[in-house]
C-alpha cells in the first residue's frame, strides 16, 4: 500500500490574470493530520476545491487517494469525506435520516447502511438520538454528527473546512479528540482552521500566503525555524507580508 | 433628514441599475407580453380563406364577393360547386364557404321594399379552432351582408372592435399584471433582501424613521413603473394600433394610482415574508394567479362561478383592468369609471395603512 | 459613570432561553468583551441593547436612555455592526460610506478624523464594490460605517469571526485606538485569546454569564494547579493521563495537553505511572482565559 495519500506538484489555478493558487507542491502521508493554514484570500479554499475534485487546476498535477485531480474528479469524490463549517446537515431531518441520506449518496447497500449507522451511533454514544431532529441538537453534537457523516463511507481522506468555527472550547476539544481517534485508525485528515492552537494538534502544517506555500513542517520545527513561541507567532510572521486580503 | 431620503433613493436606484439582468427582464417583459398577446397568441380573424357557392352570380352575390376580396382579413378563393365544398374544406384549401340562395337578389330587393322576407346565406365554417371560428363567422356575416340589407337575418353587430382583435382585450390585462410584477414583486424582494443580508438591522438602528426608508425604497420602482407604463402605452397605440379614443390622460392617472397600490402590496408582502424566496412565492402565487384567473383578464367575470365572482371584487386588478378597457377600447372618459377609481383609491389607502402599521421598527 | 447598565435581562424564543437573567454594567470609555461560543446569547444581547428586539423581562440603560422607553434616541447615539456582513455588496466602498453618512445626517468629512486611521487602509479600493473585498477589508469598511456618526457607544457583534489571525489582531489594534476618543465599546467574540485585549470581559455560555472581571483578575481566580504535558504520541498520552489518580481533567491545548490537578495529584506519582512514555515532558503552566472558560463550563 502506498504511504503517500495526497501528492500535489506545481498545482496552479488562474482566474483570468489572477493566480489564486501558485504552483503549490506537497505530500500528505496516510494517517496524518495535515493542517492547511492561510490568511483570508490566500487561496486555501481554491486549493481545497481542486483536491476534492470540485474544480479543475489550470496546470500542475495532483493525486488524491490514488486518483488524478485532472481526470478522475468523480472517483475522488467517492473516496473522500468532506465537512464544511455548517450546512452539511439537514436540520429538518432526523439524525438517522441524515445518515441514511449520505449513505445513499455514497452508494452504500442497505445492509451496509444499517450496519454503518448503528456503528457510528454507538461510537458517538448517540443511539438514543437516532430519531431526534437535527435542528434540536446542540451545536457541538451537530459538529460531531457532521464528522461522523463525512466518514460514513469509510473514506481514506477527510477534508475539514474550518470545522470548529464558533464552537465552545469544550466541544471544540471533544471534536479534536474525534479527529485524533480517526487519524489513529489510519484515516488521513486534511483540515483548515483559524484557531492557531488547533494548528498545534496537527502532525504537519502548511501555511499559504498569496497563493504560495511559504512554510511546511511539524509545528515544533516551524516554531524553531521562525524562533517563535507559538504557531500564532509563526503565522503572523508569515502572513504579515501578505499583499492580498489586507 | 431630507438628505438621508435623497441618498436612500439614490442608493436604491444604484442597486437596480447594477443588477443589469433583472433590469433587462423588467424592461423586456412588457414588450414581450405585448407582442406575444398582440400577435402570436391570437383568437382573431386573420387570413381566412373563403369560397363562394352561388347558383347565379347575381349583382348581390358579386357585391358580397367584392366586399370579401377587399377585406384584409379574408381571402376570396373563387366560386366553387356544391360538390366541392366538402373536399375543399377537408383539404384545408378554404376555412369557410358562403352558400348563396338563388333568390338572394330577389330577397334583398323584397326586404329593401319593406316586405318581411330576408336574404339567406348559409355559412359553412371550419370550427376546429372554436374561438377563431366564432369570430370569423360573426365577422363574415357582417362583411357579406354589408350595408346592402338594413334588415338582415343576423342581428349581431360588433361594436368597438369589429375585427375582434384579441390584443384589445389583452392590453389592459397585461398592464394589470405587469405593474404587480414590477412594483409588488420587486419592492417586496428588495426589502426582504435587506432583512436577509443584515443591512436592515443597521438601517433600523439609525435615526431615520422606517416610513422614510420605505418611501425612499419605493421611488425608483415608481420611476421604473412609469417608464414601463409609457412603453406599454406607446406599444399599444403604435404597434397594436389601439385607438384610445377616451383620452390618454385618464388611462395615465388611473395607472399611476394602480402603481401606487401595487407598491403598497409589495410593502405588505415584505412585512410578512422573511426570506426572498417567500416574498417571491407570495407575490407570484397569491397575487399573480388571481389576476390571471379572476380579474377578467383571461376569462370574463360573468362566466365565473358565483363564488369567484364575489371573490373577484377584492382583486384590485379587476377594477383596474375593467376601467382601462372602458377608457382604452370603448373610448369612455375618466368620469365614466369614477367608481373603479374610487375603489382603487380606497384599496390603496387601506393596504398602505395596514402595511405601514405592520412594518415594525423592531426585528420581531 | 456607566455607559451601559443591564439589569436582569431575559429573552426567550419559544422553548429556547436565549438570555437568562443577565446583569452587568460598562463604564464610559471602556472596551468590554462578551466572550462566548455560538449559542451563548451574544447576538440576542446586542439586539436587545440596540433596541432591535424587546426583552421578556428586565431592563437596560444605554447612554442614559432606557432601551424600552427611549429606543429612538438610543438609535441615533449608538453605532452597530451586526455579526453578518452588513454592507451593500453591489455598492462601492465609497458609496457605502456616503450612504451611511447621510443615513445619520452627517458627512464623511465631519467624522474623518475618527475613521481616518481605519479608512486610509481601504481608501485605495474606494471604487471597488464592497462584495469584492476580502474578509479583513470588509470588517474595516463595516467599522468605518458604524463609526461615521461619532457614536457614543459602539456595538460590535463578532467582528472578527471568520477573519484570519493577522487581520484579527489589526482589528483589535484599531479598537484600542478608538478608546482615545472616549467611545464605549461592547464587543463580542468566540475567540478566547482575544479576551486579553479588553478592559473587562464577561464569559458567557448558553444565555448566562459565567463570570465578569478584568482578564487578569479572572485568571488570578483560577484556584487549581495547571500542568502542561507532551510526548510524541499526544493522543495516547491524553487517554493515559486521564486515568491517573488525582487528574481532574486533561484536554488538548495547543502543543501541550493541559492537566488540571486535583487535591490528591502528585507529580512524582504521575511520572512514575507513565514511566513507559520515554519522552514525557511535564511543566507547570499559567492558566489562560480558555482554561477558565473550560473549568466554568464543566462546573
Amino acid at each position: 500500500m502506498n504511504d503517500i495519500i495526497i501528492s500535489v506538484s506545481e498545482l496552479t489555478k488562474r482566474f483570468g490574470n489572477f493566480t489564486a493558487v501558485d504552483r503549490i507542491s506537497f505530500d500528505v502521508r496516510r494517517g496524518e493530520i495535515f493542517g492547511f493554514l492561510g490568511a483570508n484570500g490566500a487561496g486555501k479554499t481554491t486549493a481545497m476545491r481542486m483536491l476534492c475534485g470540485l474544480s479543475y487546476p489550470s496546470s500542475g498535477n495532483g493525486v488524491v487517494a490514488g486518483y488524478d485531480v485532472l481526470t478522475e474528479g468523480e472517483k475522488i469524490k467517492r473516496h473522500i469525506g468532506y465537512m464544511s463549517q455548517r450546512f452539511s446537515l439537514y436540520n429538518d431531518l432526523t439524525v438517522g435520516e441524515n445518515m441514511r441520506l449520505f449513505a445513499g449518496i455514497y452508494g452504500l447497500s442497505r445492509k451496509q447502511t444499517e450496519q454503518r449507522i448503528s456503528e457510528l451511533l454507538m461510537q458517538l454514544n448517540f443511539s438514543s438520538e437516532r430519531n431526534t431532529l437535527v435542528s434540536s441538537l446542540p451545536l457541538g453534537w451537530k459538529q460531531k454528527l457532521s464528522f461522523a457523516i463525512a466518514s460514513i463511507h469509510k473514506p481514506e481522506v477527510i477534508f475539514l473546512d474550518e470545522p470548529t468555527g464558533g464552537v465552545d472550547p469544550v466541544t471544540r476539544r471533544q471534536f479534536w479528540e474525534m479527529i485524533y481517534e480517526a487519524a489513529e485508525k489510519g484515516t488521513t485528515i486534511f483540515v483548515t482552521t483559524h484557531y492557531m492552537d488547533e494548528a498545534e494538534y496537527c502532525s504537519r502544517v502548511s501555511i499559504m500566503v498569496d497563493g504560495k506555500i511559504r512554510a511546511l513542517d511539524t509545528p515544533s520545527r516551524l516554531k524553531q525555524q521562525f524562533s517563535a513561541k507559538s504557531m500564532d507567532e509563526v503565522f503572523r510572521t508569515l502572513a504579515r507580508g501578505a499583499e492580498r486580503g489586507m | 433628514m431630507k438628505n438621508a431620503f435623497g441618498s436612500f433613493a439614490k442608493k436604491e436606484s444604484l442597486h437596480i441599475l447594477r443588477d443589469k439582468r433583472t433590469m433587462l427582464v423588467v424592461m423586456l417583459i412588457p414588450v414581450i407580453l405585448m407582442v406575444l398577446f398582440g400577435f402570436a397568441i391570437s383568437t382573431e380573424v386573420n387570413n381566412i380563406n373563403v369560397a363562394v357557392v352561388a347558383g347565379e352570380r347575381t349583382d348581390g352575390v358579386r357585391d358580397a364577393v367584392e366586399r370579401l376580396s377587399q377585406n384584409e382579413y379574408f381571402t376570396f378563393k373563387g366560386y366553387i360547386t356544391p360538390n366541392n365544398i366538402d373536399p375543399w374544406m377537408r383539404s384545408g384549401k378554404v376555412d369557410a364557404v358562403a352558400v348563396f340562395d338563388s333568390d338572394f337578389d330577389k330577397r334583398i330587393a323584397q326586404s329593401a321594399a319593406g316586405l318581411p322576407t330576408k336574404p339567406v346565406v348559409q355559412l359553412i365554417v371550419d370550427a376546429s379552432n372554436v374561438n377563431t371560428a366564432a369570430s370569423a363567422t360573426a365577422y363574415l356575416q357582417s362583411v357579406i351582408l354589408g350595408s346592402a340589407s338594413p334588415q338582415t337575418m343576423f342581428e349581431t353587430r360588433m361594436l368597438f372592435n369589429p375585427q375582434m382583435k384579441s390584443a384589445y382585450n389583452f392590453v389592459p390585462g397585461i398592464m394589470g399584471l405587469i405593474f404587480i410584477l414590477v412594483c409588488a414583486l420587486m419592492t417586496s424582494v428588495s426589502i426582504v433582501r435587506e432583512k436577509e443580508m443584515g443591512t436592515m438591522e443597521v438601517l433600523l438602528v439609525s435615526p431615520v424613521s422606517p416610513s422614510k426608508i420605505i418611501f425612499a425604497k419605493m421611488i425608483p420602482y415608481f420611476a421604473i413603473s412609469c417608464i414601463v407604463l409609457i412603453t406599454v402605452l406607446l406599444l399599444a397605440r403604435y404597434l397594436l394600433e389601439i385607438p384610445m379614443s377616451g383620452g390618454i390622460g385618464g388611462i395615465f392617472s388611473l395607472s399611476l394610482l394602480y402603481i401606487l397600490l401595487s407598491l403598497s402590496l409589495g410593502l405588505l408582502v415584505s412585512t410578512i415574508a422573511t426570506t426572498q424566496m417567500a416574498a417571491l412565492l407570495i407575490s407570484a402565487m397569491v397575487m399573480m394567479m388571481p389576476i390571471l384567473m379572476l380579474s377578467g383578464m383571461l376569462f370574463p367575470i360573468e362566466n365565473l362561478p358565483k363564488f369567484f365572482q364575489v371573490v373577484s371584487n377584492i382583486i384590485p386588478a379587476r377594477w383596474y383592468i375593467d376601467a382601462v378597457r372602458k377608457m382604452m377600447i370603448q373610448g369612455l372618459p375618466i368620469a365614466a369609471v369614477w367608481k373603479n377609481y374610487a375603489i382603487l383609491m380606497g384599496m390603496t389607502v387601506a393596504i398602505l395603512g395596514v402595511s405601514l402599521k405592520k412594518f415594525n421598527d423592531k426585528l420581531e | 459613570m456607566n455607559a451601559i447598565e443591564v439589569h436582569n435581562l431575559s429573552k426567550s424564543y419559544g422553548k429556547l432561553h436565549a438570555l437568562t437573567d443577565v446583569s452587568f454594567s460598562v463604564e464610559t470609555g471602556e472596551l468590554f468583551g462578551i466572550i462566548g461560543p455560538d449559542g451563548a446569547g451574544k447576538t440576542t444581547l446586542f439586539r436587545l441593547l440596540t433596541t432591535l428586539i424587546n426583552p421578556d423581562s428586565g431592563s437596560a440603560i444605554v447612554d442614559n436612555c432606557d432601551i424600552a422607553k427611549d429606543y429612538l434616541s438610543i438609535r441615533s447615539r449608538v453605532g452597530y455592526m451586526p455579526g453578518r456582513f452588513s454592507l451593500y455588496p453591489d455598492l462601492t466602498v465609497e458609496e457605502n460610506l456616503k450612504f451611511f453618512a447621510s443615513l445619520f445626517g452627517t458627512t464623511l468629512d465631519a467624522s474623518f478624523d475618527l475613521i481616518a486611521p481605519i479608512y486610509k487602509q481601504i481608501a485605495p479600493f474606494s471604487s471597488r464594490r464592497a462584495g469584492k473585498l476580502s474578509g479583513g477589508m470588509k470588517q474595516k469598511l463595516a467599522l468605518s460605517c458604524a463609526l461615521i456618526h461619532r457614536p457614543k457607544v459602539l456595538f460590535l457583534d463578532e467582528p472578527t469571526t471568520g477573519v484570519d489571525a493577522v487581520s484579527r489582531s489589526e482589528f483589535w489594534d484599531m479598537l484600542s485606538n478608538l478608546k482615545n476618543h472616549n467611545i464605549t465599546i461592547l464587543v463580542s467574540t468566540p475567540y478566547m485569546d482575544e479576551a486579553s485585549r479588553c478592559n473587562r470581559i464577561a464569559l458567557c455560555n448558553e444565555g448566562r454569564i459565567l463570570g465578569i472581571d478584568t482578564p487578569d483578575e479572572i485568571m488570578r481566580s483560577f484556584d487549581k494547579q495547571l500542568y502542561g504535558i507532551k510526548s510524541s504520541n499526544m493522543y495516547s498520552l491524553l487517554e493515559r493521563a486521564r486515568k491517573v489518580e488525582g487528574v481532574e481533567d486533561c484536554y488538548p491545548f495547543g502543543e501541550r495537553h493541559h492537566l488540571l490537578a486535583g487535591p490528591s495529584f502528585d507529580i512524582q506519582m504521575f511520572t512514575a505511572q507513565l514511566n513507559d512514555i520515554r519522552d514525557l515532558d511535564i511543566v507547570r503552566v499559567e492558566p489562560t482565559i480558555e482554561d477558565m472558560f473550560i473549568k466554568l463550563m464543566k462546573q
